[in-house]
């Protein structure tokens, strides 16, 4: 069937800002599915309130409303404009509602506009547990056994009818939200009651649990011609019993025999046909008996999710384009396969490698939280590794994660404690798949390990082959010892350098050396959907360390861009928007741009977006090698957050360029005391502060600069174990908890400036001139992180007097520091007075912000003049906004029951919306104001 | 398990260096690769491998063991596999020993560690060739000697080599139909996907002429997938047109496929790489509907031929990659066949309708 010629427009309706569960994927499936409809020719208008996503960038999209995700923002939008049609699938579980809801109120059909590529029949099938159970009962697939409850007596009867252990799963909510195990009958009252309340039908699903059986997803395309094709096959290492968003999982399956796997891939075909009529992406969860190969349908979404993200990374099959497509009525076989160019659409994508995908969490910054991992999504990001062997991909997704780990341990991390080991194993917590390791360390038999985590045992022996080559790798003393061809095998089971020193207890630079002058050197393979059957035109690689390598570098000059790696607090989708801009910015510039980064989550990680990618742990080891490649004319770090940043000394010690500001300006404005120094020379008021190496110093700097102090360890993101104190005592506490969680680092000592109000701004400097982009105050009081703040753009109280101080502080700190591209500095303001708290020689939170309020395409301004090849004055800026804006921060608390929700220096929401009004009467604006000391911890 | 340096060297001079997998040893054959991810023992034990070396793109091979029943004929019909990660530890609580056990007891010569993406890539540039694996000597110039002993492909006949010596029969006497086949390297699960429809099957050995297949009065022919070059098969060639004059039913995969075809004069060629792995898409022309076939195959029926010949025979299935001719239908008789594999395993049964097919066809022929 071809293309649908009557749809001209089409409105899709983004994920709103970021929460658990609903992340930056849908960043890259709306960008993708746009650009996709672009093609056809139709025009594209967007909706999302989040304004640090590219979909809603006019790169992107024809028309860009950064409207709340109401109906009545669907109905403004439909006032203004002629939508034929729209597409809800792209944008997670809020799109469908809202969709469902606008529907349900009659406004489709009042504006004569249709939704495409979904099947809301299909939807409420699937989210409504007894009807789905039905379902599947009917077209014969099997079910784990489970009745439904509507109130505390069903859901009493039926615990009673199904015995322990069993699985609460309350209807219609997002990411496993209210769910649980109970595995005795005292804790299933209080589970049940949290079930009902989490669902907004009161409705739960009591099933059996069959914890411990084998997990896959299947990620599917269905066409209008029900044609369907398995684009991806994944295995969770970890077990039924943890969340698929909080599993290790494996792409292709890695223990599917051909009958297991064809058996799944019938039910899942037979299951997609039998959801009414949709076409698009898909996927469904199976569980596996790994006694009897039986198999129970968990769940199917008939709309692009998280995994879909996933897949298209893992394949190189852009899922969410070729949905968008089919969503305008094409079928599989009209389309092409984007990688080869000139094969099918209507095929199954094969693996020549293996991916491992490596959820991040945050748990240090929920106090109080329970960080045990079970069915409800706690991960606040995640990173995917390529590699040529199971443990090469597992090892680089470690080495992605930047938590500080070298690989899947051999880096002095490892623990020791049996006890303690043992019961991380059984009830797994974000470090199992270190504790898996360490107890097969210590020589605990691999079926105890089996017992008591349910990892099936073939990945376990996978694991068990670290330990074995690493007593091997201990009887050395110098890398020269190690032979040829064993150096060669521990790089092709994924050791970084860091990993071999640490095990011959020597520094990584000899390790490095030798390995280099043994010529066993990163190769570079294509990912292209096909195990080179076909010749790819993508230019889309990961590292390895075979013979043969793919990517040949071109003679033009060329720029790197680091990304900023996996989502977490304090640094999230923001940075992949800065991201992706820098590198359209380079492309225009004339250079090739060249894009590393390891989150499959984002739009910067799309083939298709930067001239090469190199999907690779954004981990001095594998850029070295890169650059060595490549030789790319200089390194952009200004725009990846800051992994990007702390990167920079590195480059700076190894002659490797470094575009825009120079290593000494950047260290200039992260060293605390130089920076005062600075400070103090040019004149500009900040709090007194001081550092210290110990408790002694730090209460002898608090009671200099006098209580209330802010303290903190040096160098972190997101105001990590940042704190308030007021009294020696508190503050003896918090240095002690720094000192023994961060070893080696400093406390910092700041005196706190109560009552103070906090204003920020973002800034381009050429150093010839300077820019200031934008101006926000915070509602909140100075306490709460910037990050968790209200900003508001343009200020609404501040003195002319005060925001000329803010200007010419932020002149002076620009030509001082020698900035060249973005500058964010942070001010406190007391009174008439302003002090500077930090400067942040990057691209900030705010920026993507400032430029949709204004719509000034700053991030690009900022990178052609990073690059040089543009001055500010080559450009204007027609600042468009009429009242004002205000970034609203978004928080997950609902994810961790009892955790603490006060907000305070630490950084602890997850996403943001934008919100305009026109005026400080505004409604929304007055209740944000009424509340703005409501959470502060003090 | 024990390993020991091995190299592969292909007929063009070009060299890998590995670990040895399986039995230590040497072997030699044409060189092809599948792109499966799963199904190995499958396609180890498929007859239309015979004489072949396999070259494995998935990363790991051997993860879930291998078992007893997972196998398409009796044993190991591959001449020798080249794989990245041989993956002697297994997971599979209803599998019965590891790959390497198994390569040991079949005595199946192998090659690890090395760069099969690298390999894949050369062989899709340079088309099939010969090549040879040792893990028992590393001497180029010996292994050289020995490679040019081997047989070009091209116009070599193998199926005799695979077919059984003597006819037997499976499925049940009460059977509703009786399904003559001709055995050129027949897959089990062909014959296990006749019989789970009420067929039963005689499996007659390849050379048996169209007199004594007709003697046993079946409802339907059929001609078997194989290994080879059909174009020298000159004995099926004249069964199958004799099949035709007397307009029976008739069904080809894969080989059989080819042989129909020649069997109306549709010449086959030689492809430059041939189709081998799961995931080959197809689409069904008559219908319009689409399917992921699987496929092993390195010759092709020619399309120029079909078009000339248009008044004979159609095209019902066509290859959406590359447009090759994946299925016919003789005009005005009850023949078709397809070039990939309906019965699959390994692979999806998307096509498993055939077999309706072709039963629907014998019972309407019967009336």
């Amino acid at each position: 069937m071809p293309k649908d010629t009557s749809i001209k427009s089409v409105l899709i309706i983004g994920s709103g800002p970021i929460i658990i569960g609903q992340a930056c994927e849908f960043d890259y499936s709306g960008t993708q599915a746009s650009r996709s409809l672009r093609e056809e020719g139709i025009e594209v208008t967007l909706i999302n309130s989040n304004p640090a996503t590219i979909m809603t960038d006019p790169v992107t999209a024809d028309y860009i409303h950064l409207l709340p995700l109401t109906v009545e923002s669907i109905i403004q939008v439909l006032e203004e404009r002629q939508i034929d049609a729209v597409l809800p699938t792209m944008g997670g579980q809020t799109a469908l509602n809202l969709a469902i809801e606008a529907g349900k109120r009659g406004v489709w059909e009042k504006y004569n506009t249709r939704l495409i590529g979904v099947d809301l029949d299909a939807i409420e099938v699937t989210e409504n547990r007894e009807a789905f159970r039905q379902l599947m009962v009917k077209i014969g697939l099997n079910v784990a056994p489970s009745f439904i409850a509507n109130s505390f007596l069903e859901g009493k009867e039926a615990a009673q009818k199904i015995g322990y252990p069993l699985v609460i799963r309350p209807s219609y909510t997002l990411g496993g939200h209210g769910g649980g195990f109970v595995h005795k009958e005292d804790e299933f009252d209080e589970k049940l009651r949290r079930g009902l309340n989490a669902s907004p039908t009161h409705e739960v699903l009591v099933e059996k649990a069959v914890l411990g059986w084998k997990e896959f997803e299947l990620e599917l395309l269905r066409d209008a011609n029900n044609n369907v094709v398995i684009i991806c096959t994944v295995e969770n290492l970890d077990p039924m019993g943890i969340h698929t968003g909080d599993s290790i999982t494996v792409a292709p399956a890695m223990t599917l025999s051909d009958t297991a796997y064809q058996q799944m891939r019938n039910e899942a075909i037979h299951a997609m046909r039998s959801l009414g009529n949709f076409a698009g992406g898909c996927n469904i969860q199976f569980s596996q008996n790994p006694e009897t190969e039986e198999l129970i349908v968990i769940e199917i979404n008939p709309r692009v999710s998280r995994s879909s993200a996933l897949a298209s990374k893992a394949t190189g099959y852009p899922i969410a384009k070729i949905a968008a497509k089919l969503a305008l009525g094409y079928t599989l076989d009209e389309l092409k396969n984007q990688i080869t160019k000139t094969t099918s659409a209507y095929f199954e994508p094969t693996l020549d490698y293996v991916i491992v995908k490596m959820p991040r969490w945050n748990f240090e910054k929920f106090w109080g939280a329970e960080d045990r991992l079970g069915l409800q999504m706690k991960s606040v990001g995640e990173v995917m590794a390529i590699g040529r062997t199971f443990l090469e991909a597992m090892q680089k997704a470690c080495q992605s994660q930047e938590n500080n780990r070298a690989g899947l341990g051999a880096d002095m991390k490892e623990w020791i404690r049996t006890d303690d080991i043992l019961d991380r194993l059984e009830r797994a917590g974000a470090d199992r798949i270190y504790r898996v390791k360490d107890a097969l360390r210590l020589g605990i038999p691999e079926k105890t390990v089996h017992k008591l985590t349910r990892i099936d045992p073939w990945f376990i022996k996978q694991i068990k082959r670290l330990v074995k080559v690493e007593d091997q790798i201990q009887r050395y003393n110098v890398p020269e010892d190690i032979p040829a061809d064993f150096f060669r095998e521990i790089k092709t089971m994924g050791y970084s350098d860091a990993q071999i020193a640490w095990l011959l207890r020597i520094d990584e630079a000899p390790v490095t050396k030798q390995r280099k002058k043994l010529g066993i050197r990163r190769t570079y393979k294509v990912v292209d959907t096909c195990a080179a059957e076909f010749e790819a035109k993508t230019p889309y690689f990961y590292s390895t360390f075979d013979t043969e390598n793919e990517s040949i570098p071109s003679d033009k000059k060329k720029i790197m861009v680091l990304g900023s790696g996996p989502n977490r607090i304090g640094q999230g989708i923001e940075f992949d928007y800065c991201c992706v801009h820098g590198i359209l910015a380079i492309k225009e510039a004339g250079y090739e741009a060249i894009m590393v980064n390891c989150n499959p989550e984002t739009v910067s990680t799309d083939f298709d977006v930067a001239d090469k990618l190199y999907f690779e742990p954004v981990y001095w080891e594998h850029l070295e090698e890169i650059i060595d490649l490549e030789k790319p004319e200089g390194i952009i770090v200004q725009l990846g957050g800051q992994t990007a940043l702390k990167l920079a000394e590195t480059f700076h010690k190894k002659g490797i360029k470094i575009i825009g500001s120079s290593f000494e300006s950047l260290d200039l404005a992260e060293d605390r005391g130089a920076f005062s120094d600075l400070l103090k020379e040019l004149e500009i008021p900040y709090p007194k502060y001081g550092a210290a190496d110990d408790a002694d110093e730090a209460l002898a700097i608090a009671n200099r600069v006098t209580y209330p102090v802010l303290v903190r360890p040096s160098y972190v993101l997101g105001g990590q174990r940042m704190r308030i104190v007021i009294n020696d005592e508190e503050l003896e506490r918090q240095v002690l908890t720094i000192f023994k969680h961060m070893p080696n680092n400093k406390v910092l000592v700041d005196q706190f400036l109560e009552r103070a109000k906090e204003a920020e701004v973002d800034a381009i400097c050429d150093g010839e001139e300077v820019h200031i982009m934008g101006i926000m105050e915070h509602i909140e009081p100075a306490g709460v992180h910037s990050g968790d703040s209200s900003a508001v753009l343009p200020t609404y109280s501040l003195s002319e007097n005060v925001l000329n101080q803010m200007k010419e502080y932020t002149n002076k700190l620009a030509f001082a520091l020698k900035i060249k591209g973005l500058i964010n500095i942070q001010f406190a303001i007391k009174g008439e007075k302003v002090y500077v708290i930090e400067a942040n020689p990057r691209a900030s939170r705010t920026t993507p912000f400032i430029a949709k309020a204004y719509q000034i395409p700053y991030l690009n301004i900022a990178t052609k003049v990073m690059m040089g090849t543009h001055k500010l004055k080559d450009f204007t800026f027609d600042k468009k906004l009429e009242g004002y804006a205000i970034k609203v921060p978004v928080f997950s608390f609902n994810k961790f029951p009892n955790v603490d929700k006060s907000l305070g220096p630490e950084m602890k929401s997850t996403g943001e919306a934008i919100y305009f009004i026109k005026d400080l009467t505004d409604p929304f604006f007055r209740e944000l104001d009424k509340q703005r000391s409501m959470f502060l911890t003090r | 398990m024990q390993q020991v340096p091995a190299v592969l060297l292909l007929e063009d001079g070009t060299v890998f260096y590995g670990k040895s997998a399986g039995k230590i040893g040497t072997t030699a054959g044409e060189i092809c690769f599948n792109t499966g991810m799963t199904g190995y023992q499958e396609v180890f034990t498929d007859p239309s491998y015979f004489g072949q070396l396999l070259v494995a793109t998935n990363a790991h091979i051997g993860n879930y063991g291998t078992k007893k029943t997972d196998t398409e004929s009796s044993n190991i019909k591959i001449a020798g596999l080249i794989c990245k990660n041989f993956t002697h530890q297994f997971s599979r609580q209803v599998a019965d020993e590891s790959i390497q056990e198994y390569f040991e007891n079949e005595e199946l010569v192998g090659i690890c560690n090395v760069d099969t993406r690298a390999i894949v890539r050369h062989i899709r540039d340079k088309g099939a060739m010969n090549a040879i694996i040792s893990s028992k000597t590393l001497d180029l110039e010996e292994l050289k000697h020995e490679l040019k002993q081997v047989p070009n492909m091209d116009g070599l006949e193998l199926a005799s080599k695979v077919s059984t010596k003597t006819a037997y029969i499976v499925g049940d006497d009460d059977s509703k139909y009786k399904v003559a086949a001709l055995d050129f390297g027949i897959k089990q699960n062909i014959l296990d996907c006749f019989v789970t429809r009420g067929c039963q099957v005689k499996v007659f050995p390849a050379k048996t002429n169209y007199e004594t297949l007709k003697a046993w009065n079946p409802d339907g022919y059929f001609l078997s997938n194989g290994p080879g070059d059909p174009a020298p098969m000159d004995y099926a060639i004249q069964t199958a047109k004799e099949i035709l004059a007397n307009d029976h039913p008739l069904f080809g995969i894969c080989l059989g496929h080819q042989l129909l075809a020649l069997a109306i004069g549709i010449p086959t060629y030689k492809m430059h790489n041939g189709h081998r792995g799961i995931n080959h898409p197809v689409k069904n022309l008559i219908t319009g509907s689409c399917e992921i076939t699987s496929q092993n195959h390195g010759f092709g029926v020619s399309p120029d031929a079909i078009l000339a010949n248009s008044d004979k025979v159609e095209v019902t299935h066509r290859n959406l990659n590359d447009e090759t001719i994946e299925g016919i239908r003789v005009k005005g008789k009850n023949a078709f066949s397809v070039q990939y594999h309906p019965e699959a395993s390994p692979g999806p049964h998307d096509a498993r309708y055939l077999f309706d097919f072709f039963i629907e066809m014998m019972e309407k022929h019967k009336k």
